[in-house]
């Protein structure tokens, strides 16, 4: 365990959950010079995960995250499984020292969405990065309220339903409590609620989110538009595929925006901005505590 | 001749038409009356179900829960049901439903999302209650992969799998393919919950139930997205002419439906008009009618381009934002070829 690399040492990484998040994690790490991704590890020896992983070299196992115990020289795990799977594992992670990346909305740890709180968070053993759509819609919320307050924000994300694996599926009522949790404690909004709409139009759709801020009607619109539009800027640095659809605009006693992720389409195709939001903040969240200064 | 059970939605999917404004008055007076007609499940809450109460679909003036104990403590036969979409409704949600008296959870999703239902069917079993698999817009799947949707729904536990169609887009022979099918992939009964855009919900349900269907979805007069439901009292009237047999009396349930009529007045039934024929014609889910009426006024521009718009889409439940979306982008196509 170290806190910085030094001379240039690659951090020696662990993904645990061969899935959707944690396959497309994987092509995303090995694509930065900083990371050395030892280990992708599942329960499905059949997963397509872990066949493009034998494929690519890396190590792969089927025996969860035991195979990151048994490794015993790992910097950072990266856990993309499930929120049940994800309580058991956490403690482990601590008692051995290994920083702790969680991709589940098991909420653990602390939450962290780069472009909000990414600084405030550099000792915690354990971060969590809540869901997709908390990472697609928090920092527009919280662009929203540095400006003004948000008596209640609500976000709907419609995604494609070949983007969301069985871990997901299995987890809607975590999901739903972590994210609209989030929208408060980190968005900043007086109360959250969030809801998920799975679309299983062919060709698949592009992630879409839509944020509503309950403001009052007497806002100062312009003053927003700059503050979400400076914020969709910062999270295009990581996420270039994310961009705005419904430019923020005052409806009755709220204003409602639109947002859109394409990903890269590093494991599965660019419809799946999802696996992109998440895994941009995971590694932003793994370079600021173990590479120093952002590459 | 079959025993039917007969499950009326006005007080949940009705409440599509009523802008998601009933309130306990409405509830308990009409669930009283449906109760007093022999009804046998009588599902109450926001058009969305538990949760439902949203700035995307619709804001309710009272909190959910106090319609459902209006309803549990309104009737003395009649078993009380509600309607979860996971992601808007939560475990607590049935908790709390529970302890009122709900004794009926219908857990929905779209109709090819089966396995993110499976927490709450679970949920909603351990609790206690009859749970059953709701799947929407069964028109929008084929009849296959309704079948391997309702097996997924068996597996979890459900007590039977429910196909809405949500659209009124199905001619009865497509209704008949799909329920044949999901009785050839599952041992637990199944129910139809027809819409009435293209006037064939009755038609339907008689197709539904030669084909095996054994829980009928009916509103009063009609109430409910797009054209309206089945309506209840001349869907009573159907299946008793078609020699089934329902607990439900005539008399009983067209006093119901006057009950009901008189409560909601002014409130018009839902009628067959062009809007809602385009989205029954065009596969658009029917909870847009009036999203979508009020997005082409508010934007100026035909509201059956963005119905057309929304079924090149292929809108699932829950889309809202598509609606204000495309009316957005409709507008300023319109303003640019103008200018």
């Amino acid at each position: 365990m170290l806190d910085k690399t030094q001379g240039g040492r690659k951090v020696r990484a662990a993904i645990v959950g061969s899935g959707n998040i944690g396959t497309d994690l994987m092509y995303k790490l090995r694509k930065n010079p900083n990371f050395e991704v030892v280990l992708l590890s599942g329960i499905d020896p059949a997963s397509e995960g872990l066949a493009r992983a034998r494929e690519m070299g890396v190590g792969t196992s089927t025996d969860g995250a035991e195979a990151v115990f048994e490794d015993g020289n790992i910097d950072v795990v990266f856990e993309a499984t499930s929120a049940y799977v994800h309580r058991v594992n956490a403690p482990r992670y601590e008692a051995a020292g290994i920083f702790a990346i969680d991709l589940t909305p098991a909420k653990v740890g602390v939450p962290v969405v780069p472009t909000v709180n990414l600084a405030q968070h550099d000792t915690a053993p354990n971060v969590n990065l809540l869901s997709c759509a908390a990472q697609a819609t928090v920092p527009i919320v919280h662009a929203v309220t540095s400006v003004v307050p948000v008596s209640y924000a609500e976000i709907v994300a419609t995604v494609a339903s070949k983007s969301i694996g069985p871990g997901t599926r299995d987890n809607i009522e975590e999901f739903t409590h972590t994210t609209s949790t989030a929208l408060a404690d980190v968005g900043g909004a007086a109360k959250g609620k969030s809801l998920i709409i799975v679309n299983p139009a062919e060709p698949s759709i592009l992630m879409r989110n839509t944020i509503y801020c309950v403001t009052g009607p007497d806002v100062d619109i312009e003053a927003i538009r700059k503050s979400v539009e400076q914020r969709v800027a910062e999270v295009q640095k990581d996420v270039p595929g994310y961009r705005i659809v419904l430019e923020p605009f005052i409806r009755d006693d709220h204003v409602m925006i639109g947002v859109e992720v394409a990903g890269a389409g590093d494991f599965l195709p660019t419809y799946a901005g999802n696996l992109d939001i998440i895994n941009a903040a995971a590694v932003a969240v793994a370079q600021r505590r173990l590479v120093g200064v952002k590459a | 001749m079959t025993d039917i059970t007969f499950v009326d939605v006005t007080l949940r999917d009705g409440n599509h038409t009523y802008k998601h404004q009933f309130t306990s008055e409405i509830v308990s007076k009409t669930a009283a009356a449906l109760d007093a007609a022999g009804v046998d499940i009588i599902e109450v809450g926001h058009g969305d179900g538990l949760g439902g109460s949203t700035v995307h679909i619709g804001r309710s003036p009272e909190p959910a829960i106090n319609l459902i104990k209006a309803a549990c403590d309104s009737v003395t036969q009649a078993r009380i049901a509600v309607l979860l979409l996971p992601g808007f409704g939560i475990f607590r949600d049935l908790e709390e439903c529970k302890e009122a008296g709900v004794s009926v959870a219908r857990i929905a999703s779209h109709s090819t999302e089966a396995d993110t239902t499976k927490q709450h069917i679970r949920k909603a079993a351990d609790l206690g209650m009859m749970t059953v698999g709701y799947l929407i817009s069964a028109g929008m799947a084929d009849p296959e992969t309704l079948a391997d949707e309702a097996r997924k729904l068996e597996s979890y536990g459900a007590s039977y799998v429910n196909l809405a169609e949500s659209q009124g887009h199905l001619v009865p022979t497509e209704v008949a393919e799909r329920v044949r099918a999901v009785r050839n992939a599952v041992s637990i009964p199944i129910g139809f919950h027809p819409h009435n855009n293209l006037g064939l919900a009755n038609g339907n349900i008689l197709a539904a139930i030669d084909e095996g269907a054994t829980y009928i979805d009916g509103s009063l007069k009609g109430f409910g997205g797009g054209a309206g439901n089945a309506q209840t009292e001349a869907t009573i009237a159907a299946l008793k002419r078609a020699g089934h047999t329902v607990r439900t009396d005539l008399p009983g349930i067209l006093d119901a439906a006057q009950v009901f009529a008189d409560l909601v007045a002014p409130q018009p039934m839902p009628v067959i008009d062009n809007d809602s024929i385009m989205m029954g014609y065009a596969n658009v889910y029917g909870g847009y009618v009036l999203p979508v009426k009020r997005a082409a006024e508010k934007y100026g521009i035909d509201a059956r381009a963005l119905i057309m718009k929304l079924g090149e889409r292929s809108v699932v439940a829950g889309q809202e934002d598509a609606v204000e979306q495309e009316a957005q982008a409709l507008a300023a196509a319109q303003a640019k070829a103008v200018a």
